[in-house]
């Protein structure tokens, strides 16, 4: 039987600037957005501010109506990516196979460490010790025999505890609790369950899964694997890097976005991001895809396929705002634009031409596009620039690249490893 | 209870050894007095609760008192300096 752990660092943000604000220790505090760029929203917060009735997700001047007294500090993403290293350089003295689920969450499987570090809970209290005396900050720990399982037992109880699920207490621990507290049980799924009858863990492990497929499609396997503790799905190893499938980069813009002029720009500073991480990873994408919302929150994808796979910036940059014209009727100012490369192949693979274009001046868009890629890498991005950037500095000024974020990845990244196959799909 | 702890940063003079280990030597304080390290009795990872920050904690003994340095891994090291309120 496996031994895995699952570790939350608690209130990730909030606690990290928390420890480096004493003096607003004892206050609620949100990590919130920069209120001055329009970010303006409550990217995570303090326990006070949670029991104070603040959600992830509300505007900043929502949050202070809940809590008055509230703290908003801006974010610092550096920051917290160190603190996800060192969280990881702790990990690694106990096992080198070990996931990240984001920025603050990581899985580790200590089946084989066990002979010389002890079992799971005896890890799981080094580990959460270390955390807390080398970071300054807490973390939930889950032990279990599954992924699924101890990522429960992180959520089970917090701050700063440890929760052990195994084959003797998982009936009374797991199986009580609502089915949407399961990996993957969203809204829909719950209404589809609950409307079968079906309304906690346990029911979901007892129902026949064939019955579950009929109702819920190939997840109703997976979910009956979830649910019974079956998953098989393994730890992935330390330095096992997911295969890329799509490089994508969106913004929430300084101000609205009012006519063509202003999303052009935005899109060539997201066209310049997506297409240098391609050149950076060595892809070219033969699919672009465009994300628009507008200031009433509606939002929109559209992508089309282009002739020829590229990693040129210009060439990105006009499929996209060719997707853009083609598709907006400018009914409302735009709030946020997003550009994304997919379909992507090796930079390496042959590349069938044609009579009629003009493969050296491709190259030599390519070459400009590399100098420019090295000139910013030693000099800053604000280095050199296109003169359309100059048309508008308040819209130009973001460096939608080093600006990324790192997001979770789906559980299912690399396709369906819980075993859920054996019943034949 | 009269004093608080605040985060300063501080000049330090380091030693830098053949075998790739860094030894703090002494601290040069903000108004220019210079405190010679005279011993260093424990090095660790630790997080200061009270200035409020990370990094490599050199605990030093100055002047026969006892008091942690910390290296922050962004090339700055500081101290929790205790101030009157």
């Amino acid at each position: 039987m496996r031994t895995i752990l699952h570790s939350d660092m608690n209130n990730c943000y909030a606690s990290i600037e928390l420890l480096h604000h004493p003096e607003f220790r004892g206050r609620p505090l949100a990590v919130g957005g920069d209120p001055e760029a329009r970010h303006g929203i409550v990217l995570a917060k303090d326990q006070l501010a949670k029991a104070a009735g603040v959600k992830t997700g509300m505007a900043l001047w929502q949050a202070r109506q809940v809590c008055p007294d509230i703290v908003f500090v801006p974010p610092r993403m550096e920051l917290y990516l160190r603190f996800s290293r060192l969280a990881r350089e702790i990990y690694a003295e106990y096992t080198d196979c070990q996931e990240a689920f984001g920025v603050d969450e990581s899985w580790l499987d200590v089946t084989y460490s066990s002979r010389c570090r002890g079992d799971g809970l005896s890890i799981a209290r080094e580990i959460n010790a270390r955390v807390k005396d080398e970071l300054g900050i807490t973390v939930s720990i889950g032990v279990s025999w599954n992924k699924i399982f101890a990522k429960f037992g992180s959520d089970y109880k917090k701050p700063d505890a440890i929760t052990v699920i195994d084959r003797d207490n998982y009936r009374d621990i797991v199986w009580t609790k609502p089915a949407e507290d399961l990996l993957y049980v969203g809204r829909s799924t719950r209404v589809r369950l609950n409307r079968a009858g079906i309304f906690t863990i346990g029911d979901i492990a007892r129902s026949d899964p064939e019955y579950l497929h009929r109702l819920l499609g190939k997840m109703g396997y997976v979910l009956h694997m979830f649910a019974t503790g079956e998953d098989q799905t393994p730890v992935n190893n330390e330095s096992y890097e997911v295969p890329v499938k799509s490089i994508g980069n969106s913004t929430t813009t300084p101000r609205d976005l009012v006519c063509d002029q202003d999303v052009k720009i935005i899109i060539y500073v997201l066209a310049e991001s997506v297409s240098a991480r391609l050149r950076e990873n060595n892809f070219r994408c033969n699919v672009v895809e465009i994300s628009v919302r507008d200031n009433g929150l509606f939002t929109y994808t559209k992508q089309t396929k282009i002739e020829r796979s590229t990693d040129i910036t210009e060439e990105i940059a006009v499929v996209a705002y060719g997707l853009f014209r083609a598709s907006y009727d400018w009914h409302s100012p735009i709030r946020s634009v997003g550009v994304r490369a997919c379909d992507l192949v090796e930079s390496t693979v042959p590349v069938q031409l044609d009579m009629f274009s003009d493969e050296d001046m491709r190259q030599k868009k390519h070459d400009l596009d590399q100098t420019i890629d090295e000139i910013r890498n030693r000099f800053g991005y604000r280095s050199v620039q296109r003169g359309m950037m100059y048309l508008d500095r308040s819209l130009s000024s973001l460096n939608a690249k080093e600006d990324n974020t790192v997001h979770p990845h789906s559980y299912f990244e690399d396709g369906n490893r819980t075993g859920s196959d054996r019943y034949g799909t | 209870m009269d004093d608080m702890i605040r985060k300063t940063y501080v000049q330090v003079t380091a030693d830098f050894y053949p075998d790739g280990r860094m030894r703090p030597t002494l601290i040069t304080w903000y108004d220019g007095r210079k405190f010679p390290i005279d011993r260093i009795k424990d090095i660790r990872r630790a997080a200061s609760l009270k200035a409020g920050g990370v990094g490599i904690r050199y605990t030093c003994m100055i002047l026969g008192r006892e008091c942690y340095l910390f290296y922050e891994e962004n090339y700055q090291w500081f101290v929790e300096e205790k101030v009157m309120r």
